[in-house]
């Protein structure tokens, strides 16, 4: 699998990054990294204590980090879900953190697969 | 300056992988420092100052947003020379423009390209720098012309004095008293609203007071005795000769500083009432600036000397022109040079007026400027500032203290890390005095009486010694903080804030708190000793001098023999069981003490009868110890029969003791008339320890 494969997997834009971040490696490196950031166990934690607050928080960065990797499909469902908490908790809140919940483990699925087919 | 090493640019953002693509892209050129959040960032910026070069800002992170930040960056000013770059999926045009407003330079939305970010960094970084550089030279050109016009004004003052033959220290003298007087009056009124760049003008422009003279005659300027009526009449045109000189200059006519200084020329020998020259001006019809410049010329005039006279002593120049022997003048301006007597007398010879001051400093920095001939002045002072501020943090570093920097405005203290750590605080807080963790910290008595006390210091004497009791993990210990508020440098004084450090004074001061323990009790049994009884009594009645209040003196009978028939640490123990039934029984607010030997005291308030009280003691005391049989003699003195003298009542207490000795021991009785001429059964009084037990009881018991 490569690059380009697993972008096409997560629905993201593999040549709209390229273009910004100009590099491969760049790319490589940092979706590798996706799956250490902590901002979606926060998202995970706080919209099960119903600390909103922190759960928009936790949202909006998955959207900024996923702006900056060009995964567009995560960076739709948590851009509306962080709309959605902005101002505290809507109803359709709910409903839109499991579509961030399915789209995140697509997300994290494909780059494990990409992962193992180039042996990193 | 040049810069071999990289500069620093601080990530502000909460999410690491966005901090990580960002340092990535500038890593390579620059150094790289990061913060996760607005709080984190304050302290960094806080500590590197103007070591950054630039901050990459994010707006919504928790703690403290971007905005929060930049309002903190705001306050302190410190958005003037660092430049902030905000990066954000925020694309409203609402954020964009609060961003803008509250001072970054520019706006990056996110998805960001690699290559705009990096090309807006660099650009940045230049712009700022060209702009220091640019500021530093203009400031270094407007201080060399302010240094050379003072040049100038300095060079023709002084020929007109040489013509005068005057020592050339009289126009340095004038504008020093000039200057004092100035500042004194604008603290004391607001009539002549006396502005700092006014004062400025109005010192400089002293120097000029006498250019007239170049027009006198120098026959009549230097003769020794007294001038005649004419010459008299030529040498008062000096003052308008001068001001025609000033008003009739081809340009500058409109500068501040010729028309002050046309005032002052022209009318720098007009009198308070009206009776001087030449226009004979009254009261504030003369202008401040020439009122003060004849006020300064008449006591240099006074106590330098002159061709015909000798120079007179400071005490005697003031008095002189107290008393009116030299003209009169505005009754305000004479209290501005009597409350600043002593620094005139002490400050003219090796005066620290601020004129003087510049010129040392001028030669300084004249001198440093040539050693460091790459460097311009401000470069020198901001590398001064850098170096300080290294040589700070490197010895906070090093002492394991608790150190501290308090600002009022924004509300924040930055702690030392090995303080933070030790307090388990972090090394910046927020607004402090509402801080939940720094209120479990230090209670909010704690905190309020130590704000309170630093603001009521004053710009003179700002350091405040405070004792404080702080809770570090459950454990209350004392601390002394040792604090210096600052305050600003304008009038009136602002309150800044204020640095300090805390110091663990809790063993020290348990130590001292024990050896007051042990000096105030008797250590066998624990209870009060004699002398300190005594003072403790005496604070009883004088604080109620109305009370009734009852002593009571009692020792064991036959105590002899128990030391005798079971040794000493037998009597020892029977000793320290009489003082424990003796503490359950009394109440609160009496006091009891072991006198010495066998033998104690009880002091008790009452309220009604006192017999129920005193029975109920004594029953209690008397019982066996072990095989011993414990039976008290005990006598009372009701200050109601005896008086408050303490002496007085101690001996009619002793004196009911031996009279209960007397009559077969074993029981107790108060004090009445009839014991007046009886024996002392405690004598002499002995407030001492316990190694004399036996002895003491023998005492009583010969006596019986």
């Amino acid at each position: 699998m490569t690059l380009q494969e697993c972008y096409a997997a997560m629905g993201g834009n593999y040549e709209e990054v390229l273009g910004r971040l100009r590099s491969d490696r760049l790319i490589q490196k940092f979706v590798l990294k996706f799956m250490d950031d902590g901002s979606y166990q926060l998202l995970l934690d706080s919209m099960a204590s119903q600390n909103y607050e922190d759960a928009f928080r936790a949202a909006h960065t998955i959207k900024g980090v996923c702006q900056n990797l060009g995964l567009t499909r995560l960076l739709n469902s948590s851009g509306q879900l962080s709309e959605a908490l902005r101002h505290g908790y809507t109803p359709e809140a709910d409903s839109l953190a499991e579509q961030v919940g399915r789209d995140y483990q697509d997300t994290v699925g494909a780059i494990r697969a990409f992962q193992a087919s180039a042996g990193i | 300056m040049k810069q071999t090493r990289k500069e620093k640019i601080l990530i502000v953002d909460d999410s690491e992988l966005n901090r990580a693509i960002l340092a990535d892209m500038l890593g390579e050129e620059y150094d790289i420092v990061e913060a996760e959040n607005g709080l984190e960032g304050v302290g960094i910026l806080q500590k590197m100052g103007t070591d950054l070069s630039l901050v990459l800002l994010d707006i919504v992170m928790p703690e403290m947003d971007g905005f929060g930040m930049l309002d903190i960056m705001h306050q302190n000013h410190w958005i003037d020379d660092i430049p902030v770059i905000m990066i954000s999926a925020e694309s409203g045009s609402s954020h964009i423009e609060r961003a803008y407003e509250l001072g970054v330079t520019d706006f990056i939305a996110r998805p960001f390209d690699a290559l705009i970010v990096h090309r807006r960094v660099v650009n940045t970084i230049l712009l700022y720098a060209k702009q220091k550089k640019l500021v530093g030279m203009v400031a270094d050109q407007i201080y060399e012309k302010e240094r050379q016009g003072n040049l100038m004004i300095d060079i023709l003052s002084h020929i007109v004095e040489f013509r005068n033959g005057e020592s050339g220290l009289h126009v340095l003298h004038v504008r020093t008293l000039t200057e004092l007087l100035l500042h004194r009056l604008s603290q004391k009124t607001d009539r002549y609203s006396l502005t700092p760049a006014e004062i400025s003008i109005i010192t400089t422009a002293s120097s000029l007071h006498d250019i007239g003279k170049i027009a006198i005659d120098e026959n009549i300027l230097n003769k020794p005795g007294r001038l005649t009526d004419e010459e008299f009449a030529v040498m008062k045109t000096h003052t308008t000769v001068g001001a025609d000189m000033l008003e009739n200059l081809p340009i500058h006519q409109h500068d501040p500083l010729v028309k002050v200084a046309y005032q002052i020329c022209r009318w720098h020998h007009e009198r308070y009432d009206g009776r001087g020259y030449p226009d004979g001006l009254k009261g504030d019809d003369i202008p401040i600036s020439a009122q003060v410049v004849a006020l300064a010329d008449v006591y240099d005039a006074l106590t330098s000397v002159r061709v015909y006279k000798p120079p007179f002593p400071h005490d005697e120049a003031v008095q002189m022109i107290l008393d009116g022997k030299c003209g009169t003048f505005n009754p305000l301006l004479l209290e501005c040079l009597q409350e600043n007597s002593e620094i005139i007398r002490s400050g003219l010879a090796g005066s620290d007026s601020q004129t003087q001051r510049d010129q040392r400093e001028m030669r300084n920095i004249s001198q440093e400027m040539h050693r460091y001939e790459e460097l311009t002045a401000s470069e020198r002072t901001l590398q001064l500032l850098e170096h300080e501020r290294m040589k700070y943090s490197f010895f906070a570093a090093m002492t394991q203290e608790i150190q501290f920097e308090y600002t009022a405005s924004p509300a924040m203290v930055t702690i030392s890390a090995w303080g933070a750590e030790k307090l388990g605080l972090g090394e910046t807080v927020m607004d402090p005095l509402h801080n939940d963790d720094v209120l479990s910290l230090m209670a909010p008595e704690w905190t309020q009486g130590l704000s309170n006390a630093l603001h009521s210091t004053c710009p003179d004497q700002p350091v405040v010694t405070y004792d404080c009791q702080l809770n570090l993990n459950g454990e209350i210990r004392w601390f002394r903080i040792v604090a210096r508020a600052t305050w600003s440098a304008d009038e009136p004084a602002r309150y800044m804030g204020a640095i300090g450090k805390a110091i663990d004074i809790h063993d020290s001061r348990m130590k001292l708190h024990a050896l007051e323990q042990m000096a105030s009790h008797d250590t066998l049994t624990g209870l009060l000793n004699h002398a300190y009884a005594k003072k403790r009594i005496l604070e009883r009645i004088e604080s109620r001098p109305t009370g009734s209040f009852a002593l009571a003196i009692f020792d064991l009978d036959h105590f002899k023999s128990a030391n005798d028939t079971y040794g000493h640490s037998f009597g020892d123990h029977v000793l320290t069981y009489v003082a424990e039934k003796l503490r359950q029984s009394i109440r609160d607010g009496d006091i009891a003490a072991r006198v010495g030997g066998d033998e104690f005291l009880i002091f008790l308030e009452h309220k009604g009868d006192v017999e129920p009280v005193v029975s109920r003691i004594f029953e209690a005391l008397c019982g066996t110890y072990e095989d011993f049989t414990i039976s008290v003699s005990m006598g009372i003195a009701p200050t109601s029969t005896a008086g408050c003298d303490y002496e007085t009542l101690f001996h009619a207490a002793d004196q009911a003791l031996y009279t209960v000795k007397r009559g077969g021991r074993g029981q107790y009785r108060f004090y009445d008339e009839s014991m007046k001429q009886t024996l002392s059964a405690i004598s002499p009084i002995d407030s001492g320890g316990g190694a004399d037990t036996a002895s003491a009881d023998q005492k009583g018991e010969g006596q019986t």
